[in-house]
């Protein structure tokens, strides 16, 4: 069996999406503790010294190339597979099976994860590109970011946005978590508890730390 | 629950063949004891069609007691109808209130077209079964059921994933109308055993290759399959498959 015949099967296209998943959730807790440094209530020095390293060092800069790929694979096979999966009954149901078999997070992968792309499009328009280009390749002075997330979060609008990107995000991870460590093949009862307990309280605590962040900067708690 | 008869609404798919589209009738149905079965119910509306001379609702059923897979109706928004852990034959009408209107339809999905009316074709999983959904083993004298030491969990894991009777349900309850309960259950049941071992790697390949080629939508781990399934099959076995497929395709050798 080629490699080809693997990630092309229906099974292998779920694993890319599984062990791309567990990647991105391993991403977002680096990218919340490190965005957590905004509470240091340091005018955001310890904060902007993170952002100076992330964007000056080689090693994560090359990281961060593997999170772009893992990201694309992630976003791409998503919306492959939720156009072939719903191209697989023509004929839909007059009664609608509903939420009595399953939860309605875990139908609307598709629908949630799209509006987490919105939100990135936007969320990289707003801090990454300004602060990657400022940093290097498009030579120009070092934007303060810490300054910019103030600027960019005395807007209620912003702030309201980024709060419902979090609650995408939250619900996306309540499936997806759990999910993820099915697809690549835990079954065993004594990790299945344990996996789900984990996963629920990822997908709160971690987006609740993010949506705290606009959040407090908007209520004037970080100075 | 008290014996009483009961007067109803069915509205029920009616399509003449593959080809053709179909579309909703509406019938009465009077007089229906709650002791009837869900197929019984159809019996009698069928004889009275028949009488009227009427083309009588086609529909697949064959042992009515739960164990042939055969009999496929989505009712109410649910296949096999309100109850849990039940196929429809082993419905009976008490789950129903006098004066319903009760909504059949069949299984839909394109790896399982329609037949006729409630009738769908699930050749589909044969094929699957026949992709690999076996064992080898020697001809001659039947060896004694002893002689092989099986683990009392797995022997216990192996026949809950073996009481699957390919009813096609979990396809029905699926958005992405994926066959991966089915499947599961299928490669768990012979992966969990000895019997099972020499062919374990191309069986699970050979399989999902199958139930691609067949149409049928990948998982996404939802649960509405295990949720409606008769034999309460768990989608843990889902997982096991999907461990199965990735040990399988790592590990082979070109």
């Amino acid at each position: 069996m080629t490699w080809k015949q693997v990630f092309t099967s229906s099974v292998g296209k779920k694993l890319t999406m599984g062990f791309t998943g567990i990647f991105l959730i391993l991403f977002l807790v680096i990218h919340a503790g490190l965005n957590a440094c905004i509470w240091a209530n340091d005018g955001g020095e310890m904060f902007n010294a993170g952002a100076h390293f992330m964007g000056s060092n080689w090693v994560p800069r090359i990281l961060e190339i593997g999170l772009f790929a893992g990201l694309l694979l992630h976003i791409i096979q998503g919306l492959m597979l939720e156009m072939s999966n719903r191209s697989k009954r023509a004929t839909g149901y007059a009664v609608a099976y509903g939420n009595g078999g399953s939860k309605w997070y875990s139908r609307s992968m598709g629908l949630l994860g799209t509006i987490i792309l919105l939100f990135l499009v936007l969320h990289l328009s707003d801090f990454w590109y300004p602060n990657r280009s400022s940093q290097g390749f498009l030579l120009g002075e070092e934007i303060n970011l810490f300054t910019k997330m103030q600027q960019e979060f005395s807007e209620l609008w912003v702030v309201i946005v980024y709060v419902l990107g979090c609650i995408s995000l939250g619900y996306h991870l309540a499936h997806g978590f759990q999910s993820a460590f099915r697809t690549v093949g835990v079954h065993n009862k004594r990790y299945n508890l344990m996996l789900m307990t984990l996963g629920y309280a990822y997908s709160i605590v971690i987006p609740l730390a993010f949506a705290m962040m606009p959040v407090s900067m908007y209520l004037g708690w970080v100075h | 629950m008290e014996h009483q008869n009961i007067n109803l609404s069915l509205k029920v798919w009616r399509q003449k063949n593959s080809n053709s589209k179909g579309a909703f009738e509406t019938y009465k149905v009077n007089n229906i004891s709650t002791e009837m079965s869900f197929l019984e119910m159809f019996d009698v509306m069928n004889e009275e069609l028949i009488t009227e001379g009427k083309d009588p609702v086609t529909f697949d059923h064959d042992c009515r007691e739960g164990i042939c897979g055969a009999c496929s109706m989505y009712i109410n928004g649910k296949p096999h109808g309100p109850w849990e852990a039940n196929t429809t034959c082993q419905l009976h009408m008490r789950a129903f209130k006098d004066g319903e209107t009760i909504v059949v339809e069949p299984w839909r999905a394109n790896a399982f077209p329609v037949i006729k009316d409630l009738m769908v074709d699930r050749s589909a999983f044969d094929r699957i079964i026949q992709a690999g959904g076996y064992i080898s083993v020697n001809t001659g004298n039947a060896v004694d059921g002893n002689s092989m030491p099986i683990e009392k969990d797995k022997a216990d894991a192996s026949f809950a994933a073996a009481m699957c009777i390919g009813c096609g349900a979990c396809v029905a309850a699926c958005k992405n109308s994926s066959a991966m309960l089915f499947l599961s259950a299928k490669v768990s049941h012979l992966a969990l055993l000895p019997q099972g071992d020499p062919e374990r790697s191309t069986r699970v390949i050979n399989m999902v290759a199958q139930m691609d080629k067949e149409g049928f939508g990948a998982c996404t781990n939802t649960g509405a399959c295990e949720a409606t399934c008769p034999k309460e099959i768990s989608i843990t076995n889902i997982a096991r498959l999907n461990q199965e497929y990735l040990l399988a395709s790592f590990t082979a050798d070109k």
